[in-house]
């Protein structure tokens, strides 16, 4: 019977950055024939990858993944996405994985496949009737990957092809340490020079003075650099990346952002210290850290609730640039829906708050990253200063969080162009039609 | 070493960004800002979606942030793999929004006119100063054609490479989709490449054969295995391949068989697209094979009047004794299309059509200075018509477009440097066409011959599997 099938699979575009919506479409099937459409992933450590979504081809035989249904699987509904956001590794993993790309030269690749009927398991005991290789890349064509390597400075320069010169933005990500440049190469596939820190492996620093200027430094490498545009330099930070951005935004005094954004962050210093001591991995409090019934850790009430004493938090009101701060509020590692409220607080007291922007996504977890990588409600990390191994409880749903990844996405690329992309000048002669 | 020192070294990684941008002058070697005031204050945004497609792939390419109505140059620029350069550009005025969609907008001078989504594709001619007589192919399918796409302010005609650019993307363009494997072969003195699309198949096959030029020429083959067949480039005109003194279809036999026999190939769906003298070993395959028979064929700008039971080499020799047929134009050009005008009514001279048993895709342009390949059609049509078969037969004729048919978006050249391989002699063909009738003809014909293709190729579903209740 599978030699009278024989469909017509196809993925456009076949090469996508990662951001780019793809489509999947099938023809060639019989009339009102039951399909499943699957995705298969192997990551770089390994691990399988899984999507898939239930389909009935229509009267000309065909499924149209961006305008029909999934009836089932692990997603549903019109979904063009579907099989890359809601992918889960396959059964038999190991536990409490995450994927992440570490190696940015090289895309993802994705194998697209159509089964016949409506199936769950078992995906590698049977053919498929058809199968596509799709790649996904955060790295456009021309963008140039640069190591940063400058004393204390450790990271990777991104630069986008093309004369410039460009707007910069500095981006840092958690906790977890580590360089990640992801974020950093879909930015510069943007048109944003983008340096990627990792900030976590350092010398200690001795005074918050030391902190900030060794923070400062990095912005001005950026700053300095031939192709970027001086006065266009904004910050992007999640989670403890973000409280640093907020932290620069607030007390850097010889250098300072266009703008900044703040991904599932909090304006309260962690661990109830000041940031200069947070990465000398002073003792932490962590008496209120909870473990759910599946014994992960949830660190959500730590900084809770929102302290009143100002040492120790990030006085917003010195802020003097445009902020966007974007939040899930299913954050289960964070309190950052009331730290929002509070920074929006302090900002509104001392008359800078038409300075804020806040998007507060409903049923998203902590980890808002780009568009249409898996969701994952917690998954294994290894706590920095203890070297510690535990799950991590991230929170979220798996389809508001993946709407979440999208919109925001759009949103902060939209911010930074505005801020950071000079506005054309008005004076300019115009052509005469 | 510092990072500025780092960045100067590592630039020298990105060859191929590089070579072009040191070429134009664009990056001085002290990174030194644009020094126009006024380039500082528009930075315009240029995007190029998909960022990487596959040759027949549309993308758009957009800019905004610029001022409104502010005059723009779009500009394309390829380095093929000579070492030309290839150009295309198009003037364009921003909206009030301050930008410019190159699928909506219309383009209002320059190498290509009107709304025009891919025009910075095909009409895309040598910078000046090149060589003469070029061609473009991708001989080396294996890598992308990469593209530079920049956007000048006003609207120029020249001097691309004096001036900063006010933004530039890169997009790449295949011939491989991803998964499409490409394996050499040399089998029982067949040569050639054949391509295997992804996933297990079974799938249908298709032998693919170019002109008279010779070689192995794979890009199309590639291209037909990204939308789902496995396909045979076959190389047979080379010294090589012995086959040009062969009196009979046994080369061209076996290599169809090695499609038929790959056990990923449905067995009786294995057709044949040939161009050019490709075409006419194309017919003649399947007119007289004993061994063979294609289940359909697709003959571009080919021709049917050639001795059947000749050799290969005997029917090339044969087409340049008609010397007193052959002209050159004012430009030193050779003129073919006349060798063999007006077409024989002798039925020794030509083909039998009334032996063709599949269904036939002839598609031809009627500026052909090559071969007359529209009054070959309508013969074939008269032909058919008189043996009872012309229901099988289909034809295309595309207005102002020349002999060279080929895949989507590959620019147009009236003529190009050739050379006749028996007398390795060079000369300078006059293909003809006329560059926007002739994109256009590429653009539709290869849709229409991948739907012959599928149409033929690919079994229907069949209609007795039981469906779901819905």
């Amino acid at each position: 019977m599978a030699q009278t099938v024989t469909p017509i699979l196809s993925v456009h575009p076949t090469r996508g950055l990662v951001d780019e919506k793809f489509k999947v479409a099938l023809e060639n099937l019989p009339p009102r024939f039951p399909v499943t459409l699957h995705s298969l992933h192997r990551s770089e450590d390994k691990d399988y990858w899984e999507a898939f979504g239930y389909y009935v081809s229509d009267d000309r035989g065909r499924v149209t993944v961006s305008e029909d249904v999934s009836l089932g699987g692990t997603y549903t509904g019109a979904e063009p996405m579907g099989l890359l956001w809601s992918m889960r590794p396959v059964p038999g993993s190991r536990t409490g994985l995450r994927l992440r790309k570490m190696d940015v030269r090289s895309p993802m690749v994705v194998l697209i496949s159509v089964y016949k009927g409506h199936v769950f398991e078992g995906f590698r005991e049977q053919p498929p009737m058809a199968s596509a290789v799709t790649e996904r890349w955060y790295m456009a064509p021309g963008v140039q990957r640069i190591d940063i390597r400058e004393g204390a400075v450790r990271g990777t320069i991104f630069i986008p092809p093309g004369p410039g010169p460009f707007p910069g933005v500095l981006d840092m990500w958690g906790g977890g340490g580590g360089l990640v440049e992801y974020r950093s190469a879909l930015l510069a596939s943007h048109g944003f020079v983008s340096m990627a820190l990792d900030y976590m492996s350092f010398e200690t620093f001795k005074t918050h003075d030391e902190c900030l200027s060794y923070f400062e430094k990095v912005l001005s490498i950026i700053q300095q650099h031939p192709q970027v545009i001086k006065d266009r330099v904004g910050i992007c930070g999640l989670s403890l990346g973000a409280t640093v951005t907020l932290t620069m935004a607030a007390y850097c005094k010889s250098i300072s952002p266009r703008c900044c954004v703040s991904v599932s962050g909090s304006h309260v210093f962690p661990y109830g210290v000041s940031l200069a001591e947070v990465f000398q991995f002073k003792e932490m409090d962590m008496g209120k850290a909870r473990l759910d019934e599946q014994k992960r850790v949830i660190w959500h009430d730590m900084i809770l609730p929102i302290p009143t004493d100002p040492q120790r938090k990030v006085a917003m009101g010195r802020i003097k640039c445009p902020l966007l701060v974007v939040n899930g509020d299913d954050d289960q590692n964070w309190a950052t829906v009331e730290s929002a409220e509070d920074m929006a607080k302090m900002m509104r007291a001392a008359g800078n708050d038409h300075l804020l922007t806040t998007l507060t996504y409903h049923d998203a977890g902590h980890l808002i990253e780009p568009p249409y990588i898996p969701h994952f409600r917690a998954s294994n990390f290894i706590i920095q200063h203890s070297k510690q191994k535990v799950v991590m409880l991230w929170g979220g749903q798996t389809k508001p969080h993946s709407d979440a990844q999208e919109d925001s996405w759009e949103k902060i690329l939209a911010f930074l162009r505005q801020h950071l992309y000079p506005c054309p000048s008005s004076s300019l002669p115009q052509a005469k039609l | 070493m510092s990072w500025r020192s780092c960045f100067y070294f590592l630039r020298a990684a990105h060859k191929t960004l590089y070579t072009l941008q040191e070429q134009l002058g664009l990056l001085g070697r002290s990174g030194i800002r644009p020094s126009s005031t006024m380039a500082q204050t528009v930075t315009p945004i240029l995007s190029v979606l998909p960022t990487r497609g596959l040759v027949d792939e549309k993308f758009k390419v957009a800019l905004e942030n610029l001022p409104p109505r502010f005059p723009v140059t779009l500009h394309s620029l390829h380095q093929s793999e000579d070492k030309d350069y290839w150009e295309a550009f198009g003037y364009y005025v921003s909206d009030d929004r301050g930008r410019v969609t190159v699928s909506e907008d219309a383009s209002l001078g320059g190498t290509y006119k009107g709304v025009e989504p891919m025009g910075l594709l095909w009409s895309m001619h040598p910078v000046p100063g090149s060589r003469t007589g070029l061609r473009l192919r991708k001989m080396d399918v294996q890598s992308p054609m990469v593209v530079l796409i920049s956007a000048y302010k006003g609207h120029a005609f020249e001097g691309f490479r004096e001036q900063p650019p006010l933004a530039s993307a890169l997009t790449e363009r295949w011939y491989m989709a991803p998964g499409v494997q490409r394996i050499d072969i040399r089998e029982g003195g067949v040569i050639g490449t054949i391509f295997i699309p992804p996933g297990p198949g079974p799938f249908p096959g298709v032998l693919d054969m170019w002109g008279g030029g010779g070689g192995l020429v794979e890009y199309r083959s590639a291209l037909l295995a990204s939308h789902g067949f496995v396909s045979l480039a076959l190389d047979y005109l080379s010294p090589k391949v012995a086959v040009a003194d062969d009196q009979s279809l046994v080369y061209f036999e076996k290599a169809f068989n090695i499609i038929q026999q790959h056990p990923q190939v449905i067995k009786d769906r294995v057709g044949i697209c040939g161009l050019c003298l490709g075409a006419s070993v194309t017919l003649n395959v399947a007119a007289y094979s004993e061994s063979v028979s294609p289940r359909c064929c697709v003959c571009i700008s080919g021709s049917h009047v050639l001795p059947a039971a000749k050799s290969l080499s005997y029917v090339i020799n044969d087409g340049y004794k008609h010397m007193d047929k052959l002209l050159v134009d004012e430009q030193n050009r050779m003129v073919w299309r006349h060798a063999i005008l007006p077409i024989t009514t002798n039925p020794d001279e030509k083909l039998d059509m009334g032996r063709i048993k599949c269904p036939l895709l002839l598609v031809n342009g009627d500026d052909d200075q090559s071969k007359a390949t529209v009054e070959s059609a309508e013969d074939i049509a008269k032909m058919m018509r008189a043996a009872g078969n012309e229901h099988l037969l289909t034809t295309l004729n595309y207005h102002d477009a020349g002999h060279l048919i080929e895949p989507p978006y590959t620019p147009h050249f009236r003529a190009s440097n050739f050379i006749i391989q028996h007398l390795q002699q060079k000369v300078l063909v006059l293909w003809g066409g006329k560059t926007k009738p002739h994109a256009d003809a590429q653009e539709d014909s290869w849709q229409k011959i991948l739907s012959f293709l599928r149409e033929h190729l690919y079994p229907c579903p069949s209609s007795s599997i039981p469906q779901a209740k819905l």
